[in-house]
């Protein structure tokens, strides 16, 4: 366990910077990734598919539309491809169970760390109140695009991106033209 | 051929849903490790201060990449049964810049907002909840949009097929961009801190 707990911490110079953001330091951005390359790895082997996140979201949409106006679904094709034809439980679904695991997973990295906080994630010059409101602004924006594209960063960045789609990449471009684009108006929110 | 295993038919959905939730595990533990449980580790990508989003989606994108090429390669992979979405240009593109814009605005992306949550962070559950309300809206504008949505589609296309070069010439190419970025981004990162210092 020490040596684990050792072989996540060791680039200490790379974390020095955010000091104050980290109880524990990170791990080394570039090992993160090759794990994380690997995880994507052993979904396609196992699998045949990579990862994905924004659906499950869908689904729990879907799902509650239909109980409250089971009309306006019938018809509309974007939420019954999340339903289904009926026969089965909508979340009995690959992603729903990848997302859940997400979950567990996240929380047994931050608990090992000293990282679990119930906290707000902001700089220094925006109350909590605006950080909030922000953090729902951009999580409605993050809902209706990765809709609109298809998937997120996980489903046609990672996913889309290791396959070489044509659609993956145009995407992932266009998330960081995007969001380089508008960092400077939301600037104090974070700096 | 062995693999996909399950397209094989090694195991049943039952237990695809089991192999899910592992999968999962391992994805969150490796993203909250790498400090993407974090709203503010995240946004500073876009500030230059800390540039570990790139780092890490190119890092993995890279290891996946050359891991399939390399499975197929000795044949043990089959890549003709690894489920890759169909190409909408324009919508994709038009719905990266939103997903763009609410990431920095947000602070995460859907999975990073998942690790946020288990581990504590109120903001990442706002941002759940407007993931929530932005889906609804989509689905009831649907009707509307629907054409878009379905527009410049280019089929399953992937981009040695698009440009005619060769997979592998690809693959280098990707790798080539890769290490220029990485270079690029620890420069970026040492200029953004002898800034501060200066401050």
């Amino acid at each position: 366990m020490n040596m684990i707990k050792s072989w996540f911490s060791h680039h200490d110079h790379d974390n020095a910077r955010v000091g104050e953001l980290t109880p524990k330091h990170y791990t080394n951005p570039y090992l993160i990734g090759l794990l994380l390359g690997l995880v994507l790895l052993s979904a396609f082997v196992i699998m045949g598919r990579g990862l994905g996140a924004s659906s499950p979201l869908s689904t729990v949409v879907a799902v509650g539309v239909q109980k409250i106006s089971p009309s306006s679904v019938e018809g509309n094709a974007f939420y019954e491809g999340y339903l289904g034809d009926g026969t089965e439980n909508p979340f009995k679904n690959w992603l729903v169970f990848e997302i859940l695991g997400l979950v567990v997973g996240g929380f047994i990295s931050g608990a090992i760390a000293g990282r679990n906080k119930i906290m707000v994630e902001k700089g220094p010059r925006i109350t909590n109140n605006k950080r909030l409101m922000y953090a729902f602004i951009g999580g409605s924006l993050m809902g209706f695009g990765a809709k609109l594209a298809r998937g997120c960063t996980s489903g046609q960045g990672l996913t889309g991106g290791s396959l070489l789609s044509v659609g993956g990449w145009a995407f992932m471009l266009a998330v960081f033209a995007g969001a380089y684009a508008f960092a400077y108006f939301i600037r104090r929110q974070w700096t | 051929m062995t693999a996909p295993f399950f397209k094989f038919g090694y195991f049943n959905d039952e237990v695809s849903l089991i192999v899910a939730f592992v999968i999962g595990i391992f994805f969150g533990f490796v993203l909250e490790r790498g400090g993407f449980g974090s709203g503010r580790m995240l946004a500073a990508q876009f500030y230059f201060t800390d540039m570990r989003v790139f780092k890490v989606m190119f890092t993995a994108i890279v290891t996946a990449m050359f891991g399939l090429f390399y499975l197929t390669w000795i044949g043990y992979l089959d890549l003709s049964l690894v489920y890759m979405s169909d190409t909408y240009l324009v919508p994709q593109v038009v719905g990266g810049l939103i997903l763009g814009v609410g990431f920095v605005i947000g602070g995460y992306c859907p999975g990073t907002s998942g690790v946020a949550i288990a581990t504590g962070r109120i903001d990442a559950i706002l941002y759940a909840l407007g993931g929530f309300f932005g889906i609804f809206v989509f689905g009831e504008l649907f009707p509307w949009i629907e054409e878009f949505f379905v527009s410049t589609h280019m089929g399953n296309i992937n981009i040695p097929t698009l440009l005619g070069i060769d997979y592998g010439i690809v693959l280098l190419l990707v790798l080539l961009m890769a290490i220029a970025g990485f270079t690029g981004a620890e420069w970026a990162e040492k200029i953004m801190a002898n800034k501060k210092k200066e401050d």
